[in-house]
């Protein structure tokens, strides 16, 4: 006979080793992602005013900076769009560090240690989450850059390509804002302290003026700094290579392949090698206080 | 005998300084209510989250159903529920969602969790609220949802820290009740609590701790009756009447009586010999009492005498990770360019 109801006293816990390691690892983050993605459906604001600054940064450069901003080779929003995706992802990341300082403060990490999960999975299902909501946001973003004006320069193909890199980079940055988000006393602190790390890369980068116009010791900085290098693969990608004679205004540029694909390559090594030495730093910070 | 839970000399300093822990021992059975009683900051929350594996002890060693939380904290985590000193639910999820994303991270079945969550919901008076965001909950529903969060994968051995502070009195007799109905089934439970009545009326089994040491364990009817069969109160009209009244009442007993206030209260064996000799005494001083009681002693009274104060009311507010780094935030600030 069968029966609905379980004895209390009795465990219903799957066995330790009815299933591997890293097949409850993927299973508990998918829970953990499924949390956070419905935490963000329950406040669609944040999600408004979260994209509202980016779409200030846009009408700011393209309407009022950028007549004052030379770009050989690109009409200005084709050099611009690029930069600001960049930018927006990367400022998006930063939400990862503020959703866990706030887990922390609500005692929902305490809880979360104490049961039987994966040690990865409260960060991997922050940061799969926050990756889900930087999709959006880039789905808006290349709405808003059709608005004012933006095209691609290469192929949808590539350009798509283009926001998996940024998507890549973004998740990458996560990894090491969830670091700050576990130290960080509370939720505004940790806002706090992500800001002017940022703040430096995305400003002293090729996002949103050429290198050249920089003084040469900034340029030093700016131009092996991996926010530039993702910025030139995300153009090479979406505007295409500039041709150095190219005459204003056509919104297109010419694309030279060999040029993209060494940026690129740069940019996603780049991606990789930040995800590869910040997660497992970050998922140390997490099992510190546990055993 | 099988024991639930087993401390030894257990240890923990956080920083250099604080000493959290020093060297608590003690154990309890399993199917039984054990609690753990002491002042604010006295070490309670630092022993619950050693045992639930939340952090690690400096030395000593702690078992759970006979599993070492240090060398085998996967198996430990598969045996307890934890419902901690925060409500700790997801305010963005409904009742329902908070639950299964409990059992589910227990790694319970999609149908066994369905299941669960709806009769634990059902259990705890939540049915009517389990699709509303917990956010629209009060805090005394935020706390039965935190409870029965924790006994979603129904653990065998339950912690439950200060289950009751901030709780109105109806919503902690309904804890109360829930709390005895999971013994009855065979759970054990380990209950952090400041309310002396709390531990009187649940707890079979008692260890106070006081600045991260056991400082009497037993059970409470043992803690009162160290105390003397019965305590003699007596109201006076004044301070000054009352410390006069102590001092000559010195005479009828080996404990001396305590003054506080206008009261004094005097802990004795033989009760009504002692009434009789305490108020001939009186009577030859010119001191009328205004009242006079003889009483059971509390666990307020076993308190006072142990630790020379009287329980804390106010609520523990020790955040959840005790040990933050401190000057390093603005790391990266400066120091690219």
């Amino acid at each position: 006979m069968t029966t609905t109801s379980f004895p209390l006293a009795q465990p219903v816990v799957s066995p330790p080793s009815s299933r591997g390691r890293l097949y409850w690892a993927i299973a508990d983050s998918l829970t953990m992602t499924k949390r956070n993605l419905i935490g963000y459906t329950r406040v669609p604001e944040a999600i408004f005013f979260s994209s509202v600054q980016p779409i200030m940064f846009v009408l700011l450069f393209r309407y009022v900076f950028g007549g004052a901003i030379p770009t050989p080779g690109y009409h200005y929003v084709q050099f611009l769009m690029p930069g600001i995706f960049v930018q927006t992802v990367a400022f998006g990341s930063i939400g990862t560090s503020i959703g866990l300082a706030e887990d922390l403060q609500k005692g929902l990490i305490e809880r979360f240690r104490a049961l039987p999960m994966s040690r990865w999975a409260v960060l991997s299902g922050r940061t799969t989450a926050d990756l889900c909501r930087n999709l959006f946001v880039m789905i808006l973003m290349t709405a808003v850059g059709y608005a004012v004006g933006y095209r691609i320069g290469t192929n949808v193909g590539e350009y798509l390509a283009g926001i998996l890199l940024l998507l890549l980079f973004a998740y990458a940055l996560s990894w090491g804002f969830a670091y700050i988000g576990l130290a960080a006393p509370n939720s505004e602190t940790a806002q706090l302290m992500s800001f002017p790390l940022l703040f430096p890369l995305t400003f002293a980068s090729s996002a949103f003026v050429p290198l050249q116009s920089m003084p040469g010791w900034l340029q030093g900085f700016a131009q092996h700094q991996p926010v530039s290098i993702v910025v030139n693969a995300a153009r090479d990608l979406m505007s295409g290579v500039p041709k150095p004679d190219l005459v204003l205004p056509p919104f297109t540029s010419i694309v030279s392949t060999g040029r993209t694909s060494s940026t690129v390559f740069w940019a996603v090594i780049w991606s990789l090698g930040i995800l590869a030495v910040l997660a497992p730093v970050s998922v140390r910070r997490y099992r510190r206080h546990a055993v | 005998m099988t024991l639930a839970i087993q401390l030894e000399d257990l240890h923990k300093t956080f920083g250099h300084t604080v000493r959290a822990l020093d060297g608590v021992s003690f154990a309890v059975e399993t199917g039984t209510i054990f609690g753990l009683l002491g002042p604010n900051g006295a070490g309670k929350t630092t022993v619950v989250r050693i045992l639930t594996t939340v952090l690690a002890s400096d030395s000593g060693r702690a078992l759970v159903l006979g599993h070492d939380v240090k060398t085998e904290p996967e198996v430990v985590r598969r045996l307890i529920g934890l419902a901690g000193q925060f409500a700790a639910v997801d305010e963005n999820l409904t009742g329902t969602e908070n639950l299964s994303m409990v059992g589910r991270l227990n790694h319970m079945s999609k149908a066994q969790v369905k299941l669960r969550a709806a009769s634990l919901l059902e259990q705890f008076g939540l049915s009517d609220a389990a699709a509303r965001p917990t956010k629209t909950y009060s805090g005394g529903m935020r706390r039965r949802l935190d409870v029965a969060a924790s006994l979603v994968a129904h653990p065998q051995v339950l912690f439950l820290d200060e289950p009751t502070t901030g709780l109105d009195p109806a919503s902690r007799a309904d804890v109360w009740a829930m709390i005895e109905a999971l013994v009855a089934e065979g759970t054990t439970v380990l209950l952090t609590t400041q309310y002396l009545e709390e531990a009187d009326r649940l707890a079979e089994q008692l260890v106070v701790i006081d600045h991260g040491k056991v400082i009497a364990e037993g059970t409470p009817a043992t803690l009162k009756a160290s105390m003397g069969a019965t305590v003699l109160d007596l109201g006076l009209v004044d301070n000054r009447t009352a410390l006069r009244a102590g001092e000559v009442l010195k005479a009828v007993n080996d404990k001396p009586p305590v003054v506080l206030g206008n009261t004094v209260e005097v802990n004795v064996n033989d009760g009504p010999r002692i009434v009789t000799e305490a108020l001939r005494i009186l009577e030859a001083e010119g001191i009328a009492p205004t009242t006079l009681a003889l009483r059971e002693p509390s666990l307020d009274d076993v308190f006072l005498t142990l630790t020379g104060h009287r329980a804390e009311v106010e609520s523990d507010t020790t955040p959840a990770d005790q040990v933050k780094p401190n000057g390093r935030s603005q790391r990266g600030k400066r120091g690219r360019s």
